[in-house]
């Protein structure tokens, strides 16, 4: 760990205790959603379009509904109408198709019967009749003059001027800075490159599951996994047309997430089955069902082109970028837009980014959304650019690294970030002057990420022995439930582990928004504090009504309260002490913490990666990694270094394996972990996480978020690896070994220019 | 369709079941015994999530059908710890922070203490050959190698 400045002595936060919900997790005990059966419980499943593109004329589901076994058959005029420019068309209609489906695998219809051989057979009985249109399946069949249009109402937000004809462009995005002609005329030298990259998956091992009921008043409890159980109450509830107090959301513990389960697929329609059977309704998807239809990242084509004084002073940056966001409107583009250049103080910059609508699944968000690829792109220049100047890559880095007060891309001064920071932590690593052997290459790139806050509830409740239940509407993916237990622990001064907490549903907590731009320790741990502290405040006068003495000489140190006054000596009083006369001293000792969190402090991270490429085969293996992150304050560091190297293996697997692969009608081919290979044990190293904290002046305890930043480097660290260890520069992703192999031929088969 | 009558021994209790025919051992001992440690993740075989003990044998429970249990000893994620006392493994998973979500963990476990079975004292690249079985997308196995190194450790100074 590097911890840039004096940080106060905390007594909770820093350490590293077991989580609480650990031993039900290793015992195999902890109930994830596709682990829970209700009695009378119904299997449901959905029947999906074999194309890619094409007219729905009918659906016939008699046959299917005199099925033995078979309570529930529904299709998309089973929920209420949706008109296309709605603001929720697009989730509406891609939970179950109406008039047109967009993806092989769009959910058109959805059966449920007694067991699930029934249900599969049911819905294998559904006749649905197809006109088949010419699927749009690459950029440039989006783009070409004349292309089938996806959906005739779109028109392109940003487009100047105003969108006339509607087209398979759903936005432009544009952001400009200083002259850009003037800068480029300033540079000494201007290198311009293009990089495609193909969609990908989350890959979240959980595949997506939930289990309706929907009683006799109508009233439905839904068990599902999603990062975001009020999320799923209200888009269940648009979807339905009904309010939102018809529906509570159970949190079941969640298998991963990374960004693919911000949304909803199976809620409402196992909703509306449980709702006309009149029995509870299962639905879990199969792996080919989640790789179908459920959200790639996008893909894309950038093209980026810097301007550089001879001193590696960075004058001008030009961007033009294209991203697929599947079969509807998506910000793959816009958020590129905004990170691309972030990093770098830039004064000159333009940007450009497209988002387009092709014929796949519809794209969710994976993990810092859109950064992973423009980092692909600036880091592989920046790279491009020390070797061309012949300074070294972590010197250019040094020397246009953004820092507090540059203006971002979008105007705004950052507060105080750690991107330095972390540069120096790899550049003083060992790692970083470590020699190499044969055949390998070390490659750096940065990363970053904005992080988000958005809304967030918690409720502090003591108990009558002294100990706590923090009660917060987060689900817990990875560690946040011991995050909040520190941060809870360190304002009421009780031991962690007297601290019990728990994730609420959205009948037991107040609104919490998705734990998605790395939030919830941030957003979640904010609420939880507010609440802490207001408990503090109630100990006090709870303790100074049990004293007799004024509130004001009451403090609160390390879980008793203190007399500060001058009416002589009193014992302190421990929180058990006063928890158990609550009820002589005004009642039960609940208090809520309830925020709009602002100020999520940005996230940057620094990568080195060392790899080593077989010459012969164009394989190539990462052989040592290390990896730092600014977490402002780490709470559990264990959970942030988790995060890091999670973060790694993900964008390691995106770097070298993993994409989408269609036919030309649009039917993916590898939809199976056999054929998308995500890395496994023996293909990656340990991985070196350091963690750096530089606190967010906007956190009680300086938390940033982490989740997410630590995918944004290993694209490009890799590439230059491969670069440094080649002579090859690759641009398009994966850089699979027939690229490498190719890569290393056309360049005469050795380290060459 | 007559179902088929199971009997075995599953972490040390004789158990009976029925089940389908074409049931895989995964549904069966997730839906008529309710042993819901083991998950599924692909139904492929290529995540070993539902890692099982079979005769000895690791096994990716959705890759046999249920009837194949009959006869045969299982042990499953349930059976690690001892009442109360948690298997090394387990408790250097919890020390060693080696779960995230959690999903993947009962498979990992399982095929971690297969692998310590048959070599107690194995590399880090054993180690990482030997859960290569398994897919993990949170942690990047760098804890997971490490809480199976010191589990390792605990078991053989023990």
């Amino acid at each position: 760990m590097t911890v840039t400045e004096p940080k106060p002595s905390y007594k909770y936060i820093g350490t590293r205790p077991v989580r609480h919900d650990g031993v039900e997790k290793v015992t195999g005990r902890a109930r994830f959603a596709a682990d829970l059966n209700l009695p009378g419980q119904l299997h449901g499943i959905a029947v999906r379009s074999p194309h890619a593109h094409a007219r729905i004329v009918s659906i016939d589901t008699s046959e299917a509904e005199a099925m033995p076994g078979v309570k529930s058959v529904i299709t998309g005029d089973d929920f209420p109408a949706v008109a296309p420019g709605d603001r929720n068309y697009d989730m509406c209609v891609n939970v179950i198709a109406r008039d047109k489906v967009f993806y092989e695998g769009h959910a058109v219809a959805a059966v449920a019967a007694i067991t699930r051989e029934q249900a599969q057979q049911a819905a294998a009985a559904v006749k649905v009749a197809y006109d088949v249109l010419p699927p749009v399946l690459t950029i440039d069949d989006a783009l070409a003059p004349g292309a089938p249009v996806l959906h005739g109402h779109m028109l392109t937000a940003g487009a100047d001027p105003p969108a006339e004809e509607p087209s398979n462009i759903s936005n432009i995005t544009r952001f400009a800075g200083g002259d850009l002609d003037a800068g480029f005329a300033a540079a000494d030298l201007v290198i311009e490159r293009e990089f495609t990259t193909q969609p990908v998956h989350q890959g979240y091992i959980e595949t997506h599951a939930c289990v309706a009921d929907t009683g006799q008043d109508g009233h439905t409890s839904i068990w599902c996994s999603s990062q975001g159980h009020f999320n799923v109450r209200s888009s269940t509830a648009t979807l339905l047309g009904w309010e939102t107090t018809r529906i509570r959301v159970i949190p079941a513990e969640i298998g991963g997430g990374f960004g693919g389960k911000t949304t909803i697929y199976l809620e409402p329609l196992a909703v509306a089955m449980s709702a006309k059977a009149g029995r509870p309704v299962k639905m879990v998807m199969s792996r080919d069902e989640v790789f179908r239809a459920t959200g790639p990242a996008p893909g894309t084509r950038l093209k980026v082109k810097l301007g550089v004084q001879s001193d590696g002073n960075l004058v001008a940056g030009d961007a033009y970028l294209i991203y697929t966001n599947g079969a509807y409107a998506g910000p793959g583009g816009l958020l590129g837009a905004m990170t691309v250049f972030e990093s770098y103080d830039i004064e000159n910059f333009n940007i450009e980014a497209l988002d387009v609508v092709i014929n796949t699944a519809r794209s969710a968000a994976y993990r810092a959304p859109a950064a992973p690829l423009t980092a692909f792109a600036m880091e592989t220049l920046l790279d491009e650019v020390a070797t061309e100047l012949g300074i070294d890559p972590m010197d250019l880095r040094l020397q246009n690294a953004v820092t507090e007060g540059d203006p971002s891309t979008m105007g705004f001064p950052f507060a105080r970030i750690g991107f330095v920071e972390c540069l120096e932590a790899i550049r003083d690593h060992p790692h970083y002057t470590a020699p190499l052997g044969p055949n390998q290459g070390r490659g750096l790139a940065a990363g970053y990420w904005f992080n988000i806050g958005e809304s967030s509830s918690a409720t502090v409740n003591l108990n009558e022995d002294g100990t706590a239940t923090v009660v917060t509407g987060s689900p817990d993916i990875g560690g946040s439930r011991a995050s909040m237990a520190l941060m809870a622990a360190e304002v009421l001064g009780i031991d962690v582990y007297d601290i019990r907490p728990v994730v609420g549903d959205t009948e037991a907590v107040g609104f919490t928004d998705v734990t998605e731009g790395s939030r919830a320790t941030f957003a979640t741990g904010m609420a939880v504090v507010e609440a802490s502290r207001k408990m503090v405040v109630e100990l006090r006068g709870r303790a100074a009504k049990m004293m007799g003495v004024d509130v004001d000489d009451i403090d609160w140190v390390d879980g008793q309260a203190v007399y500060t006054g001058s009416d002589g000596e009193k014992d302190p009083l421990p929180l058990a002490a006063i928890t158990g006369k609550a009820k002589r001293t005004g009642g039960p000792l609940t208090t809520t913490g309830s925020l709009e969190a602002h100020g999520a402090g940005p996230g940057f991270a620094v990568h080195l990666c060392d790899v080593e490429v077989d010459q012969e085969t164009g394989v190539v293996r990462v052989v040592r990694y290390t990896a730092s992150q600014d977490a402002g304050t780490a709470i559990h560091p264990s959970y942030v270094e988790g995060q890091i190297q999670g973060g790694v293996a993900q964008g390691v697997g995106w770097a070298l394996n993993e994409e989408y692969i269609y036919d030309s009608d649009g039917v993916m081919e590898n939809p199976s972990f056999l054929d998308y290979r995500v890395p496994v044990a023996s293909y990656l190293p340990m991985i070196d996480a350091i963690i750096v904290e530089v606190p967010n002046p906007a956190h009680p305890y300086g938390v940033r978020g982490v989740g997410e930043t630590g995918i944004v480097p290993p694209i490009p660290a890799v590439a230059n690896a491969i670069h440094n260890a080649t002579g090859c520069r690759l641009r398009d992703l994966p850089m699979s070994p027939i690229r490498v192999l190719d890569a290393i031929t056309s360049n005469g088969g050795s380290k060459g220019a | 369709m007559s179902r088929v009558h199971v009997t075995c021994t599953i972490n040390g209790d004789p158990i009976e079941f029925l089940c389908d025919g074409g049931q895989t051992l995964l549904d069966a001992l997730r839906d008529e015994v309710g042993l819901t440690g083991a998950k599924e993740g692909c139904g492929t075989g290529d995540c070993g999530a539902c890692s099982i003990v079979m005769d000895g044998r690791l096994l990716c429970s959705c890759l046999a059908l249920a009837p194949e249990a009959d006869g045969t000893t299982i042990s499953t994620v349930e059976g690690l710890a001892s009442g109360d006392d948690l298997h090394p493994l387990q408790q250097c998973f919890l020390e060693g922070a080696a779960l995230q979500c959690g999903v993947c963990t009962p498979g990992f476990l399982v095929a971690a203490k297969a692998l310590l079975d048959r070599n107690p004292d194995p590399t880090e690249t054993e180690i990482r050959y030997g859960l290569a079985g398994n897919l993990c997308r949170c942690t990047g196995y760098d804890k997971i190698v490490r809480a199976v190194q010191t589990a390792a450790q605990t078991i053989n100074e023990s």
